[in-house]
């Protein structure tokens, strides 16, 4: 009786450890020496369209909606203390060193992290990845690694996008409809951001969260179920594990970066 | 699937796009344009007995005019003073007197601190590169908590009953 259980928690731990080693190594594989992007240009050109473009309208909006609320926001709470001149410099600094990386991030794990599995796995669930390893190609190198390039690229892009359209709209509220100057507005904006500081750490997090993301995504495409609820399965725990992942990597990396003031 | 040409064209308006964003971001948010126009200075020192909470890059000016930045603050071994180092850029105040005074202000009753910059009367001799502003020529922050003490004190020692004479 024990012992089933104690072998039961064993059979885990050794599963996990596995699972562990095989993303490891997928991401490794796809990272070092997998992709010739002279030959596989055109794959990766498709599949930053897939990724990145297609990704642009969700990330647009959402962005112009998150800059438009936190102008109004701030606003309402910074002219109470009559220092609505600082609304800027609140927009600019929560955008370019949080919400524009993680938001964008969540965004793209739902809108780009379900789809890339749900492809993969589908692939997989109908054998299109064996029946390319018994033509001698490698799925490693022809599916996985320009997806997993196409999300590292567009990562960066979509989140330096998000973040201008967002300080556009908060702009767009903030000065034009509620009246803050025009010149207070940019020039505490201008003082208070800092390029290395600020906004180059917010790159290098969203660079982070597009491995992450795009890691995870191929991981449980690959490593799915294979039938319909398989796939189901493995677009759900995309989503949630790498929710879970960007969130808690988020707390680090700040941490780290704007930790000691 | 969309044709390979039109797929091409969108993926390079995406990433244009991008790059407008981290130019957008680096001159319009961050003002990096100005930092890059600002690099030619000179670097000069001033010695404080305390500098309250001055950081590396607070503003340096001279009546009011942002002339230049902290750079960087250590403690002298010796005499246990505070050595700021300050960065004055060239075009905004290419000659500063060599009796230059220099104290530490507060921007409002809250602010951050700032060093403001007295100019002399030396119209002969200029301060260069690595010049040091001597303690005696620096007024040290101006720290709130020891004033109420001072003032505390003061009104303790006027309300003691007083002395024979």
């Amino acid at each position: 009786m024990i012992m089933s259980q104690v072998q039961g928690l064993g059979r885990i731990g050794i599963e996990v450890c596995r699972d562990a080693g095989v993303a490891f190594f997928l991401l490794l594989t796809s990272l070092i020496g997998r992709f010739n992007f002279v030959k596989g240009f055109k794959r990766l050109v498709e599949q930053l369209y897939f990724v990145g473009v297609l990704s642009l309208v969700i990330i647009v909006l959402s962005g112009t909606f998150i800059g438009m609320v936190l102008g109004l926001q701030g606003y309402t709470i910074l002219v109470r203390f009559g220092a609505e001149q600082a609304l800027g410099q609140l927009i600019a600094l929560s955008l370019v060193r949080e919400l524009g990386p993680v938001i964008g991030a969540l965004l793209f794990a739902g809108r780009a992290g379900s789809a890339l599995t749900a492809q993969i796995a589908l692939m997989k669930t109908t054998e299109q990845l064996s029946s390319m390893e018994m033509m001698g190609v490698d799925p490693l190198r022809r599916v996985i690694a320009p997806r997993f390039w196409a999300g590292q690229i567009s990562m960066p892009v979509l989140t330096l996008i998000f973040n201008a359209v967002a300080i556009l709209g908060g702009y767009m509220v903030g000065v034009e409809w509620l009246g803050v100057d025009n010149g207070a507005f940019w020039s505490n904006m201008q003082s208070a951001v800092n390029f290395k500081e600020d906004i180059v750490n917010g790159i290098i997090k969203s660079l982070v969260f597009g491995t992450v993301v795009t890691w995870i995504a191929l991981y449980q495409g690959l490593h799915c179920v294979p039938n319909s609820e398989g796939i189901g399965r493995a677009t759900t725990r995309t989503v949630v594990y790498s929710s879970l992942a960007i969130l808690g990597l988020d707390f680090f990396l700040t941490a780290v970066m704007f930790g000691e003031i | 699937m969309v044709k390979m040409k039109t797929l091409e064209i969108t993926v390079g308006a995406f990433m244009i796009a991008g790059i407008a964003a981290l130019l957008m971001l680096a001159v319009e948010v961050s003002g990096l344009s100005h930092i890059c126009k600002e690099e030619s200075g000179y670097q000069i020192k001033a010695e404080f007995t305390n500098i309250g909470g001055l950081k590396v890059r607070a503003k340096v000016s001279v009546a009011g005019v942002v002339v230049g930045r902290v750079t960087h603050i250590q403690l002298d071994p010796e005499s246990f003073n505070a050595i700021v180092n300050i960065k004055i850029i060239e075009q905004r105040a290419p000659n500063l007197p060599l009796d230059t005074k220099a104290s530490i202000l507060t921007s409002g009753l809250l602010g951050d601190n700032y060093i403001g910059l007295t100019p002399g009367f030396n119209d002969q001799a200029f301060l260069k590169q690595g010049d040091l502003i001597e303690v005696s020529n620096t007024d040290s922050a101006f720290l709130l908590e020891q004033l109420i003490s001072k003032f505390v004190a003061g009104q303790a020692s006027s309300n003691a009953p007083p002395s024979k004479h």
